[in-house]
């Protein structure tokens, strides 16, 4: 074994890292919202949208994310849409995950105490003011350790969007490997840093997550 | 523009090539059962050692991700002189993969059970054996095959992965379709098509042991 390599390549490596993170912070924020708007279709729009919100949340679950990613990257010049692997890549990650943020922010809502809904019509408040003041706060906080879980679950997608040529570090290693020959180290490092980097997500996740939750109790 | 005939002809290959999607998702759920079920019982152990390595077995496979453990599995076998086809070594990955996650169902399930239920049998006068084979296990296997199924649900759409290390199933087959053809779109599309249909038959299989098993 060699890994001498990873200092020659240490530049590529780290813009790679760069792209990664990239693509998983806009990715996850973007799902996110997409996901918080879809939840709010769920729940406010009349039956008909529903029913087709509905459909694109159960194919897009039940499809892998890799054939979405071949549908939008190389599908898409056949109706116009021309994307960099890049964007395809924030798109498709974009996409992927807002079904699931979806079901999150549903169930999240869900656990808002009904009472408090009808407490905010009866002293007058508006739809809108209530979905604001009362829903989104509340809903928000039970959602959060299940949005923290799937947001680390969408580090570990990031490395997929290597087979649709985004220069992410999964990329940029195998490059490296096909250069040098080095498969065995190039993917081993690859493994031990994404294990360091999903459980270190995890542990900071678990802290915000007791942090407020602690605050939750105090208050009530 | 999306042309209907491509879409429809694609159907053919990639039904074919299906088959290989569900052998890989059985046998490694398969396999995921077994090694999960041995890492759990590691993981309840009263040995530390055996805990520690059930630990470090389930934190790892799951913060690595699959296309990194398809591909360090991969071009580990030949340097330690494990000559085996690429079908097997997809599908032990996938396997290994997933007894991380299966052993983290059946442990769920076997907290969930309440403790009244082993303290009722040690009551009559159970031993440790019987009450693990005929109080604890009947009931936590029964409460997981939902979680179960989810699983195998993600095993079928993570199979696709295994078209990077070569392997012929739904997805290489739509990518040698979109090659021939030069109409990625609708072959895509159908690929799509093919795996969400098994996904929702899995679903709707789901469901049904969900009432089936609900008490």
């Amino acid at each position: 074994m060699d890994f001498s390599i990873f200092q020659q390549y240490g530049p590529a490596l780290l813009k790679g890292f760069a792209n990664t993170i990239l693509c998983w912070a806009l990715g996850t924020v973007l799902g996110m919202a997409l996901g918080l708007v879809i939840a709010l279709i769920q729940r406010y729009a009349p039956r008909p949208v529903r029913w087709i919100v509905q459909a694109y949340i159960e194919i897009i679950r039940g499809t892998p994310f890799l054939v979405q990613l071949f549908v939008l990257y190389y599908g898409g010049p056949l109706i116009g849409l021309r994307l960099d692997a890049l964007p395809a890549g924030l798109l498709g990650l974009t996409i992927y995950g807002s079904p699931y943020f979806a079901e999150i922010f549903r169930s999240g809502f869900r656990a808002v105490p009904h009472g408090q809904i009808e407490a905010a019509r009866a002293i007058g408040m508006t739809e809108m003011t209530i979905v604001r003041r009362i829903l989104l706060p509340l809903g928000l906080v039970s959602a959060l350790p299940a949005l923290i879980n799937f947001s680390i679950i969408l580090t570990k997608e990031t490395v997929i969007l290597s087979i649709i040529t985004v220069p992410e570090l999964m990329y940029q290693v195998n490059r490296m490997s096909t250069e040098t020959f080095r498969y065995l180290e190039a993917n081993l490092v690859l493994a031990l840093f994404f294990w360091v980097l999903v459980e270190t997500i995890s542990r900071v996740g678990r802290r915000l997550e007791t942090r407020i939750t602690k605050h939750l109790i105090e208050r009530t | 523009m999306f042309s209907l005939p491509v879409f429809l002809e694609s159907f053919g290959p990639l039904i074919w090539a299906a088959r290989y999607t569900l052998l890989i998702s059985f046998l490694g759920i398969g396999l995921g059962l077994v090694i999960g079920a041995l890492i759990c019982a590691a993981r309840l152990s009263p040995y530390i050692a055996l805990r520690r390595f059930a630990a470090v077995w389930v934190s790892f496979l799951r913060g690595v991700p699959l296309l990194v453990q398809l591909l360090v599995f991969y071009y580990t076998l030949p340097v330690i002189g494990i000559d085996v086809p690429a079908f097997v070594a997809a599908v032990v990955t996938v396997g290994i993969c997933a007894s991380a996650y299966i052993s983290e169902i059946w442990r769920g399930a076997i907290a969930a059970l309440p403790k009244g239920q082993s303290e009722a049998a040690t009551a009559i006068g159970m031993g440790p054996r019987d009450i693990w084979t005929r109080v604890i296990l009947p009931q936590a296997v029964t409460m997981s095959l939902p979680a179960l199924i989810n699983e195998l649900i993600l095993l079928v759409k993570a199979s696709s992965l295994v078209s990077v290390v070569g392997i012929l199933e739904i997805t290489r087959a739509s990518q040698a379709q979109a090659a021939t053809t030069f109409r990625p779109l609708e072959v895509y599309i159908a690929a799509a098509c093919i795996y969400l249909a098994i996904n929702l038959c899995l679903a709707v299989l789901g469901r049904y042991l969900e009432h089936r098993t609900a008490v």
